[in-house]
């Protein structure tokens, strides 16, 4: 039904612009007063009337009778040929159409800009909503300080502390591995590589942020994990095959390009003067780098890093192919362990309930992670506010 | 200048030196990686891009095809009827359910679909490709075993003792598990006592004469029988359908035309095509016309006040949130609490509008902002109104780079997995979605389905869904950098 009732008022609509313009056309005699506006923009006004009055009695129509029911269209039209019907008559050559399509306009984008803010409410109240539930059900204490996380057994023991140092302890690889190729890839293109150069290797990085996080979730449970634990078991060690160490090394892959990118910005935005002046000191290449170029870029790496390990710890796809789901308390990279985002995803793939509290401790979970990166996000545009050098 | 000094100048160039080493290191490491990934993929994903068939002369017997109703016919016994005339020698129940083991499900419905549009084909002996199992498929891909053929170096000769064959002569070469080639049968070893080899028969030997040397083949496969989902039965079948030289090696087109399916060889990507594209184009039906609203709003028209303050922040901050957090919002708000149906694009179409909203927002207000003041001034100089300087002359100029900022958002609406999840999009679904409100799955979501299924020739499919996925987002990121290149503007 609703496609039907878009199609019927985007004709109304078209029938509204053509009449007024129309109309409009009609009143422009020679000798007699100037329009005020353009035709289209008495077209446009009625056109934009006739919207109005299809939307807010379609949307009353849903609430009243769901968005199934024939009613929706029709009250639409109704409300449509209404609006249409007492807009025609104001159509006459002082009418400030254009002004009013105008208004009307600008209320259309500032509609658009709230959806984003809609958007963070509605994710709040979705998350906080449920949080509560759960928290009815289940103490908070527990929640945060026991020490197993078994939501499926019976009796379900809901203890986020295994999974919070599964998800530390894979971003921490991760880190391990991002951080130092990141930051120095990003040195070599700002201040080693030549225009060709970094014309072949941005598109590169690029290439590798773009590749979709199942795709390197595959890649890392079928070929990294085999390897691990091959090469883990050939000098003795024993690796579970889908070990924290797989899905680490790849998260740090993943994230290589964001902190390249973000830092290489940041490396080119310290000004030439200051590599200058170092020069002029006698200082090599590298030793400018270390001493002048990173120190002062250093708040914004520092919020680069944060930034990544936000991402890496909201990361899913990875985590769900290639880490496990036992949640074990271990900080052994090479055993399973289990994150956040792997809970998430298991408790809520398939039907739910949403009175267990099966499920909803998926949304609890879901509320300390969204905390942890806002806090992370915040952290990183605080430091770079407060520890910017203003240069100029 | 003094030793000392000497030494240490050396010293610093050569930290220099190593410093750029390690940077030239890290982008080393990263490009391997990728090239890695991308061989790793295309390794294991092209053989899923071809199927064996075998041709076979089927006869559409008047008896299995009622010629008013030819959809209706025993197709099934057809195919098998037609496989087990090449192999006259093959009995018995098990034997010859093993047999048609070789062939796919699929082979029955292509010879439906064949004749069905040919009506003509009944009552008629006609070639026929069979499509061949995943097994089969397989082995014929050398993914089951590796196969080794020796000439045999000595004479033997070779007596039937009640089911089993006894083998003399020299025989100090052989080893059970071993298949001796001859007399155009095949027999394994199964033990060797007294000079001579006791064998059973895969296939029996047309007569019994003796072979000499060079006049009979040992085949040796790398893999226990216990270690593979084939038979050293079924490879001696299909070792001779081979050499009969009529297998064929076809372009899958059943990949890209067909649902899934839990049968391997008959599982294709069309489903997840039609459910990824239904689902892009609600997200992009959406986030287009809200994203570029809202960036000429907040770029062009928005007083610098508080609201706007916290409209920015809270962009800024949604580009961060987790995918996964989207998921969540699907099934509170959309699912739970408005009520839409599970595992429908529609929804899957509004959680991806809201991922890429900020995305698309970020890209517009750049492209917008990137177009030099003195556009718009000269716009209001001449008597335009605000909303006519930005639509009729700033918007048209800042459209390629919006183009651009659409793209990758599209790009990643494509690629995302995690929140389409939450709502219910990872179901098995064979049908090819028929509308925006039926269950379908999309490409990234298909893509984990399958790799999480036992089975080997999954695997296959799965780098091949992989190389379709990576074709679309690296074309989509070609045009975007097309685009830019192509309509990039220094004022």
């Amino acid at each position: 039904m609703l496609v039907w009732t878009v199609l019927l008022a985007s004709v109304l609509a078209v029938g509204a612009f053509l009449a007024g313009q129309t109309r409009a056309s009609a009143l422009r005699v020679a000798g007699g007063p100037a329009l005020h506006s353009l035709p289209t923009y008495h077209g446009l006004f009625l056109a934009s009337g006739v919207i109005t009055g299809a939307v807010v009695a379609g949307l009353a129509a849903i609430l009243l009778f769901g968005t199934q029911s024939i009613a929706v269209p029709a009250a639409a039209a109704i409300g449509a040929a209404g609006a249409g019907a007492a807009l025609y008559p104001r159509i006459a050559s002082a009418f400030r159409a254009r002004n009013l399509f105008e208004r009307f306009v600008l209320a259309v984008l500032v509609l658009c800009s709230a959806v984003a803010v809609l958007t963070t409410i509605g994710i709040v109240f979705s998350v906080v909503f449920e949080t509560i539930v759960f928290f009815r059900q289940v103490s908070p204490l527990e929640f945060l300080f026991s020490a197993q996380w078994s939501p499926t057994s019976t009796p379900a023991s809901f203890g986020i502390l295994p999974l919070l140092v599964g998800t530390l302890l894979i971003t921490f690889i991760a880190i391990l591995v991002a951080g130092p190729l990141g930051l120095l890839s990003a040195i070599y293109m700002a201040e080693y590589a030549s225009g060709r150069m970094r014309s072949v290797l941005k598109p590169l990085l690029e290439m590798l942020a773009g590749i979709p996080t199942v795709v390197l979730g595959f890649f890392a449970a079928l070929t990294v994990a085999p390897l691990i634990r091959g090469s883990g078991e050939s000098i003795g060690l024993t690796v579970a095959s889908e070990s924290a160490l797989a899905a680490g090394l790849v998260m740090g892959m993943m994230i290589v390009p964001l902190i390249s990118s973000l830092s290489d910005d940041i490396i080119n935005a310290v000004p030439q003067s200051l590599r200058d002046g170092s020069y002029a000191m006698g200082a090599t290449k590298s030793e400018t780098i270390k001493r002048v170029v990173l120190p002062a870029a250093l708040p914004g790496i520092v919020s680069a890093f944060m930034l990544a390990i936000s991402r890496a710890i909201g990361e899913t796809m990875i985590v769900v192919m290639a880490a496990g789901l036992a949640a074990n308390l271990s900080i052994n990279p090479l055993a399973a362990v289990t994150t956040i985002t792997v809970q998430i995803a298991t408790l809520l793939v398939g039907d739910q309930e949403f009175d267990s509290p099966k499920t909803l401790s998926a949304f609890a979970l879901g509320f300390v992670l969204f905390i942890f990166t806002l806090a992370l996000n915040y952290i990183a545009l605080r430091i770079v506010q407060k520890y910017r050098e203003q240069y100029d | 200048m003094t030793e000392v000094r000497k030494g240490l100048i050396a010293k610093r160039y050569a930290t220099e030196r190593r410093f750029r080493i390690y940077g030239a290191t890290a982008l080393a490491l990263t490009a391997l990686f990728i090239v890695f990934l991308l061989a790793d993929i295309v390794i294991k994903g092209l053989p899923a891009f071809t199927e064996p068939r075998v041709k076979l002369d089927v006869t559409g017997a008047a008896d299995k095809v009622d010629a008013a109703k030819p959809a209706a016919g025993d197709y099934e016994a057809i195919v098998r009827e037609a496989l087990r005339a090449r192999f006259p020698t093959v009995s018995g129940r098990a034997e010859r359910r093993k047999l048609n083991g070789l062939l796919s499900q699929g082979a029955a419905d292509d010879l439906r679909r064949m004749v069905v549009a040919d009506p003509a084909l009944i009552g008629k002996t006609f070639p026929f490709a069979a499509l061949l199992s995943d097994d089969a498929d397989l082995f014929y891909k050398g993914r089951q075993t590796g196969v080794a053929l020796t000439k045999g170096a000595t004479s033997l000769q070779f007596a039937e003792s009640g089911e089993a064959y006894v083998i003399t002569g020299d025989v100090a070469g052989l080893s059970p598990g071993q298949i001796v080639l001859v007399n155009e049968g095949a027999l394994r070893i199964t033990g060797i006592a007294n000079g001579a080899a006791q064998a059973e028969a895969l296939a029996r030997p047309v007569t019994l004469n003796p072979a000499a040397a060079g006049g009979w083949n040992i085949m040796t496969l790398a893999k226990p029988e216990a270690d593979r989902r084939i038979s050293d039965q079924e490879i001696i079948w299909l070792e001779e359908l081979k050499s009969e030289g009529v297998v064929e090696k076809a372009f899958a087109t059943r990949f890209f035309t067909s649902g899934d399916s839990r049968e391997p060889e008959l599982a294709g990507l069309r489903g997840a095509l039609v459910g990824s594209l239904l689902t892009v184009l609600v997200a992009l039906a959406l986030s287009i016309p809200l994203g570029v609203a809202a960036a000429i709003y907040l770029e062009e028209f928005a007083a610098k006040n508080r609201l706007t303050d916290i409209i920015e922040v809270n962009i800024n901050n949604l580009a961060a949130v987790p995918s996964i957090i989207f998921g969540l919002l699907g099934l509170a708000m959309f699912l739970s609490f408005f009520g839409l149906p599970r595992s429908a694009p529609l929804v899957g179409g509004l959680v991806l509008a809201l991922l890429v909203l900020p995305t698309i927002i970020i890209a517009a207000r750049a492209a917008l902002k990137a177009v030099p003041p003195s556009i718009k001034e000269a716009a209001l100089g001449v008597g335009a109104s605000h909303q006519q300087a930005v639509f009729h002359h700033v918007l048209p100029l800042a459209l390629p780079g919006i183009l651009t900022g659409i793209i990758l958002g599209l790009a990643r609406a494509f690629g995302e997995t995690a929140p389409l999840l939450m709502i219910g999009m990872v179901a098995f679904i064979v049908d090819i979605p028929k509308g925006f409100e039926s269950a379908a799955t999309v490409l990234p979501v298909q893509i984990f389905l399958w790799s999480d299924l036992p089975e080997i020739a999954f695997q296959s499919k799965t780098a091949a869904a992989i190389m379709v996925l990576l074709a679309v987002l690296f074309s989509l990121n070609a045009v975007a950098i097309y685009l830019r290149r192509r309509f990039e503007r220094r004022w």
